[in-house]
């Protein structure tokens, strides 16, 4: 995702294709800047042309403000809890298990939790995330508290969110780069047998694929 | 229900959206605007993504050019990040026959006279 192609770098000036023929004044405060004109411009026209609806742009302005969530990784969790075959080919090859799922992310390293080691991941230089499965990332990720202490003193900040290790279990911090992103595959909670792959990925939470927490067993046990 | 299908925004690099604390941000509502009618026609395949990303980084990367030596990403690009996303999405509607500049500037003339509701455009 990072890979910088840009288009076209021919245009050495300004090249807008339609002159606007200001009078030349700025505008007052309270006016409306031309962008302003020229969002509102397009917007109207689109909507008129039924290319879109302005209810459409509410909506995904809100979902992305929001936090798109971590619905991808969930599925791709579930997948990989559901089926074992395909788990191997996630762990052993990620791009291509992503691939058959749709997602196109080849520099995702998916790490397994097991009942002996848990894994975790920061990003100590900056923010780095697999944002394509996980969505944005949380506010604490980017904390430098949290970026230095995850690899100082992991299981202190494992406890502070909640998850408390057995001494037996191995903690591994993956410091995550702009080369290397990294998804945890939590552990399969107990009384999830025969769920569908929909109702696991409703179990899986994003901090659940940071590492920071686990995936609890469902309230109502099937 | 969110679908698999995801605009895939920049999260690093030139092309990467302002965002605070992980979360993007607006700092005036056009630019809200903007964003969400950029993603909501990509994502109705009326293009693909990445036309309007290579636009969106050409576009910024003619802004710094102008503006001269490059500084640290911050402060004084950011704040112009979404007069390029504009301008870009505004490019490529017309090379792509989509809308026509002379319609733009006429319907941008009649929110600048108050013929239209800038506060409601698409009604």
């Amino acid at each position: 995702m990072q890979a910088e192609k840009p288009g076209d770098h021919d245009h050495a000036g300004h090249s807008h294709d339609a002159g606007h023929h200001h009078g030349g004044e700025h505008h007052h405060a309270g006016d409306p800047s031309r962008e302003q004109l020229l969002a509102a411009a397009l917007e109207s026209l689109l909507v008129q042309k039924g290319l879109l609806s302005s209810d459409t742009i509410d909506r995904i302005v809100e979902m992305y403000e929001n936090d798109i969530g971590p619905i991808i990784g969930a599925r791709v969790v579930a997948r990989a809890w559901s089926d074992p075959a395909y788990k191997q080919r996630l762990l052993s090859d990620s791009a291509s298990a992503l691939a058959e799922l749709d997602i196109h992310m080849d520099n995702l390293v998916v790490v397994e939790n097991t009942p002996t080691v848990h894994n975790m991941v920061v990003c100590t230089l900056c923010s780095c995330y697999p944002w394509a499965v996980l969505g944005l990332p949380p506010t604490w990720y980017k904390d430098s508290a949290y970026r230095s202490r995850a690899v100082i003193e992991p299981r202190a900040v494992l406890r502070e969110f909640g998850v408390e290790l057995d001494d037996a279990v191995g903690i591994k911090v993956w410091d995550s780069s702009a080369e290397q992103r990294y998804l945890v595959l939590p552990e399969r909670p107990a009384g999830t047998e025969g769920m569908s792959e929909e109702e696991l990925a409703a179990l899986v939470s994003r901090d659940a694929m940071i590492g920071v927490a686990t995936v609890a067993p469902p309230v109502r046990a099937r | 229900m969110a679908n698999a299908v995801r605009t895939q925004l920049d999260v690093e690099g030139a092309g990467a959206p302002p965002r605070r604390n992980g979360e993007l941000v607006f700092q005036e509502p056009w630019e809200g605007r903007a964003f969400g009618l950029a993603v909501a026609l990509g994502e109705n395949g009326l293009y693909p993504w990445e036309e309007f990303r290579s636009r969106l980084i050409a576009a910024i990367a003619e802004a710094d050019r102008l503006a001269g030596p490059a500084c640290s990403p911050g402060a004084q690009e950011k704040s112009e990040y979404y007069v390029r996303w504009l301008a870009a999405l505004r490019r490529l509607l017309v090379e792509r026959g989509i809308l026509h500049p002379d319609e733009i500037e006429r319907r941008m003339q009649e929110f600048a006279a108050g013929e239209r509701d800038i506060v409601n455009p698409g009604a």
